[in-house]
């Protein structure tokens, strides 16, 4: 799940770490009020939306970059009335780009130095690991291949915690003395505090800057939370911004569906995360373009599979289905009749082709046969394949 | 022989009058595996099928019963808990069913347990199956959610953190003849007990296993280390499937463990590091039991 910059300072602001000060605003007029309310320095205004690269991006407007400095409250909501409701185009949006609906209007740091700190949890050693470096505001995969000897990186003990001594280490490798390792280290401290406390999967600084008077500020931030922890984390859930999320997959998760769309023309529904995703590859093997990843999970009864073809069915670039299935436990014929009634039910008229293995496949293979359904049985996975990529360039 | 299980295993199921856990556990039953008790706190004493004895902790029910392997079916928020019970009662092995246990939680029971004799595997696995020699492999040790029948009792090992796509290696390699070992399912999650790797030595060292089927997916490091530890010391044949080649990068496939991040854990770096360490590529799923005939044949 993502939350957006303001939320991420909401959580800065709950956990004592430092940042610029600022408010966010919905309206022009709201954003001249926060602006006024600043202490009378240069302004920054930066569009929310979840996607890097803002600064460098374009309207589809015409008007240039998604963070602007200005000097006042005016100013401010000249260029909030410019991104407000606007659509933003990045290198990391896609060109359909995303509506701002929100922007943060913030006083303008005079930065000394940026650096870069991040805690995540190391999948190696199952602990937490912070990640450290000198180099910040850039992208820090292209630290650690140009020059990893900057990047330091510091197990935490997960019953410990992150130690004073392991905080000022931090902040002696990145320069940081002096009062500015006593800011280092509540920083870095409540941040890790932060990132426990919320179940986060991953929290990264860049930049964290030193301003030219001397302060320690996290001046951007991105969270990522562990979606098993959600249950336990009501705050972060009510962060969730659902207009900035592709519409078939909340739809998907309201019929707990486990969906990831993506660009192609040829839909899947499978049971089982694995198969799932082998089943996208298999339709690129064979020459296709997946359209999504769906896992149906256990159980795959008429009600889901029926929300399932309506989902994929509402995404007018599919031109196919292909459904794979390995009934283990689940009854093949109970599958097959519940894919015909929900084939039935959704009117389907683009190509279809099932392959059924496991528990009764032989009457589920005769199910489908004698459905009435323009459907086509596939004997392997492959060639189930191969069938609906055929299928799909004959109709095209 | 075959590994961390035989037909003749004591197991006592954690979570068994849940409907998830009750589903299995007749499951395992009606395979011939012996459930020997259940656990759930405050239904001591009640009888599950008129046949496994119920108790209150997972202590009593190692005393009362030797049950020495543990199947947890409770659900998240009380899972790592479970967990925890199960290794400080002694027992050989934990294998962790449930999905959606938080990831901090599991990072915590990893440190605990240290210095314990126990195995843990999972969570978020579908469990293993050793296969017995009766009609459709019946009088095996089933513990998880496994489709018992799949089975036939032989010589090929497999290791997956899928549960579907092991399904499929195990159908496709019985309905060749090729009988398995042991079937393991290490689970989808980011942090878990025990590696592809951990399981790769344990086949090796196994008498009964002569071949082996490794099934990977995006996400972690776990595929390319047990690689390269099966090219310096590996003795026995080895195909591999590696599922999430078009997954975008980012995005969680499904499995939490499932994710490409910051360029790292693609399907591609996996492949390239089977086909370094000498291990036979399954192009698609429908090609694991034959890539394993035709690497064994070599």
């Amino acid at each position: 799940m993502n939350i957006h910059e303001f939320q991420a300072r909401e959580l800065f602001a709950e956990f004592g770490v430092a940042t610029q000060p600022g408010r966010v605003a919905n309206t022009p007029a709201e954003a001249e009020a926060v602006a006024t309310g600043l202490s009378g320095g240069k302004l920054v205004i930066k569009a929310q939306i979840h996607a890097g690269g803002r600064g460098k991006g374009t309207f589809k407007s015409g008007f240039k970059g998604g963070v602007h400095l200005c000097d006042t409250p005016a100013e401010a909501k000249d260029l909030a009335s410019k991104m407000l409701g606007e659509v933003l185009v990045t290198h990391q949006t896609g060109p359909e780009g995303k509506e701002v609906g929100k922007i943060f209007v913030g006083e303008a740091v005079d930065i000394a130095r940026e650096l870069y700190f991040a805690i995540l949890i190391d999948r190696a050693t199952s602990v937490p690991v912070v990640i450290a470096s000198t180099e910040g505001g850039v992208d820090i995969e292209t630290v650690a291949e140009k020059s990893p000897e900057k990047i330091l990186r510091l197990s935490v003990n997960p019953f410990l915690g992150l130690l004073p001594y392991q905080t000022r280490l931090i902040a002696a490798s990145l320069g940081l003395t002096g009062p500015l390792m006593n800011q280092a280290s509540k920083l870095f401290t409540n941040l890790y505090k932060l990132f426990i406390e919320r179940d986060c999967s991953m929290v990264e600084v860049n930049p964290l800057v030193v301003t030219q008077d001397g302060k320690l500020m996290a001046l951007d931030a991105k969270f990522n939370f562990d979606d098993n922890a959600l249950y336990r984390q009501p705050s972060i859930v009510a962060m969730r911004d659902i207009t900035e999320e592709d519409p078939r997959e909340v739809e998907a998760s309201k019929h707990g569906l486990n969906y990831i769309g993506l660009d192609g023309n040829i839909a899947c529904l499978v049971n089982g995360a694995g198969l799932a995703m082998a089943t996208m590859d298999i339709i690129q093997h064979a020459g296709g373009s997946p359209a999504n990843f769906l896992d149906v999970g256990g159980g795959a009864t008429r009600e889901q599979v029926a929300s399932a073809f309506r989902i994929i069915l509402a995404d007018s670039r599919v031109k196919g289905i292909l459904v794979n299935i390995f009934g283990g436990i689940m009854d093949c014929d109970v599958i097959a009749n519940g894919i015909v009634e929900a084939a039935k039910e959704t009117g389907l008229s683009i190509p279809l082709v099932v392959r059924l293995e496991g528990n009764n496949v032989e009457a589920g293979k005769k199910t489908l046969a004698e459905s009435g359904l323009k459907l086509e049985s596939g004997e392997n996975i492959l060639d189930a394949a191969n069938k609906i990529v055929a299928a799909v360039k004959a109709a095209a | 022989m075959s590994i961390l299980v035989t037909p003749d295993t004591k197991i006592l199921i954690q979570g068994i009058t849940g409907s998830f856990g009750a589903r299995h556990a007749k499951l395992s039953l009606d395979y011939g595996t012996k459930v020997v008790a259940g656990v759930t706190p405050g239904k001591g004493g009640q009888l599950f099928e008129n046949q496994v004895p119920i108790f209150d902790t997972v202590d009593q029910a190692v005393r009362e019963t030797g049950a020495t392997v543990s199947a947890v079916f409770v659900p998240p928020p009380f899972a790592a808990d479970a967990i925890l019970e199960g290794i400080d009662a002694g027992l050989d092995l934990v294998v962790v069913i449930t999905e959606g246990i938080p990831v901090i939680d599991m990072m915590r029971v990893k440190e605990a347990m240290k210095g314990s004799k126990t195995r843990l595997i999972g969570p978020n696995c579908p469990g293993l199956v050793t296969p017995g020699t009766g009609d459709k492999s019946h009088g095996g040790c089933r513990i998880g959610i496994a489709p018992g029948y799949i089975h036939k009792k032989g010589s090929v090992g497999v290791v997956s953190r899928s549960g579907t796509l092991t399904y499929e290696a195990v159908w496709q390699l019985t309905t060749r003849g090729y009988g398995q070992s042991t079937c393991v399912g290490i689970g989808g999650d980011p942090i878990n007990g025990t590696s592809h790797l951990d399981v790769l030595k344990m086949f090796n060292e196994d008498p009964e296993t002569e071949a082996i089927i490794m099934i990977g997916e995006i996400g972690g490091t776990a595929e390319e280390e047990a690689a390269a530890w099966a090219a310096e010391h590996c003795k026995k044949p080895i195909a591999g499937f590696i599922a999430g080649a078009t997954a975008p990068e980012g995005r969680r496939m499904g499995h939490a463990g499932a994710i490409v991040s910051g360029g790292q854990g693609t399907a591609e770096g996996k492949i390239a590091a089977f086909r370094a360490a000498g291990i036979e590529i399954a192009e698609t799923p429908s090609d694991m039991a034959d890539a394993l005939i035709r690497r064994m044949k070599r």
